[in-house]
C-alpha cells in the first residue's frame, strides 16, 4: 500500500523539473522536451486520481493528453525545423525577432 | 512493502532522468533521458494498474514521440548549448521562483494526505475493453475531434518543415535537364 501522495509528489517533482528546464535551458528542443516533461508528470497525476476515486474517466483524459502532445510534437519540431533553417541557430537568446 | 520499494525504484529512476535531462549541455543527453523518465513512468502506471496507459506510454510517448525528437536533433546536427547573459539571469530569477512554487504545493499535499487513502497495488480495473466502451460512447465528439486535430496537424507538420521556395513559386521549376543542355549545345554552335 503506497499512499496516493506520494504518487502526487511524484509528479509534481516531475512538473518542476520541467518548469525549471523551461526556464534555465537555452536550447530550443531542450525547452519542448521539458514541455513534454511537463505534460508526463500531469498524466502521472490523472491516473492516480483515477485510482483514487476508481474513475475509468482519468485513463481516457491521458490518452487525450497523449494525442494532444504528439500533435504538439509534430508542429512544434516542423517550427524548430523551419526556425534552423531561417536563422542557422537553436539558441533561443539569438531568437529574439518575428521577422528577418 | 513490495509495492512500496518497486514504486520507490520506478521514481528513483523517474527523478534521476528528469534531473538529468536539465543537467546535460547536449540535447541528444537530455532525449535520451527523458526516454529512462517516460519509461520508468510507464512502470509507475503498471503499480497503479493501467495496463492501457502504460502501453500507450511505451508505444506513443518512449515510442513515436522520442523518435521524432531524435531524428530533428540529428537532422539540425545541434551541438552543446552555449551560456549566456540571459540564462543566468533566468537562473537567478527562475530557479526561486520555482522552488517556492514547488514548496507549496507539496506542502499542500503533504497536509491533505489524511484526506486521500492510500491505494493498493494495480488498484484500478482497468481493462482495455472497459476503457474503450468508454471511449467510444462517452467521449465519442473529443475522440473525433481529436482526429480532426491530427489531420490539421499532420499538415501544419508538412506546410511547415518543407522548403519556402516549395511553397512559394510552386509553377517557376527550373526546365528539365536534358531542355537545359540542348539550350547549351545550341549556343556552343
Amino acid at each position: 500500500m503506497v499512499p496516493l501522495s506520494y504518487y502526487l509528489v511524484l509528479s509534481g517533482i516531475l512538473f518542476v523539473c520541467g518548469v525549471l528546464g523551461f526556464l534555465i535551458k537555452r536550447n530550443i528542443i531542450a525547452i519542448f522536451m521539458s514541455i513534454e516533461l511537463m505534460l508526463n508528470g500531469v498524466n502521472l497525476s490523472f491516473v492516480a486520481f483515477a485510482a483514487q476515486w476508481h474513475a475509468l474517466s482519468g485513463q481516457v483524459f491521458v490518452f487525450f493528453v497523449m494525442v494532444v502532445a504528439a500533435a504538439e510534437a509534430a508542429v512544434g519540431l516542423a517550427i524548430i525545423i523551419a526556425v534552423y533553417r531561417t536563422r542557422e541557430t537553436l539558441n533561443v537568446d539569438q531568437v529574439n525577432l518575428l521577422k528577418l | 512493502m513490495l509495492h512500496l520499494i518497486l514504486f520507490l525504484f520506478f521514481g528513483a529512476i523517474c527523478v534521476a532522468g528528469a534531473v538529468n535531462l536539465l543537467a546535460q549541455s547536449h540535447p541528444i543527453n537530455s532525449a535520451l533521458s527523458l526516454i529512462v523518465v517516460m519509461a520508468s513512468l510507464a512502470g509507475e502506471y503498471l503499480l497503479l494498474g493501467a495496463e492501457f496507459v502504460a502501453a500507450i506510454q511505451v508505444i506513443v510517448y518512449a515510442g513515436a514521440i522520442m523518435v521524432l525528437f531524435l531524428i530533428t536533433i540529428m537532422l539540425l546536427n545541434a551541438g552543446k548549448e552555449e551560456r549566456t547573459k540571459d540564462s543566468r539571469v533566468a537562473i537567478l530569477i527562475g530557479v526561486p521562483g520555482v522552488m517556492i512554487g514547488a514548496v507549496l504545493v507539496a506542502w499542500t499535499l503533504v497536509g491533505r494526505s489524511s484526506t486521500t487513502n492510500s491505494v493498493p497495488i494495480g488498484a484500478l480495473w482497468g481493462a482495455p475493453k472497459d476503457i474503450a466502451r468508454l471511449l467510444f460512447r462517452d467521449f465519442l465528439l473529443p475522440f473525433e475531434v481529436t482526429s480532426v486535430l491530427i489531420l490539421i496537424a499532420i499538415m501544419g507538420a508538412v506546410v511547415l518543415a518543407s522548403k519556402p521556395e516549395a511553397i512559394a513559386r510552386p509553377h517557376h521549376n527550373p526546365p528539365p535537364r536534358e531542355e537545359r543542355e540542348l539550350v547549351a549545345v545550341g549556343k556552343d554552335h
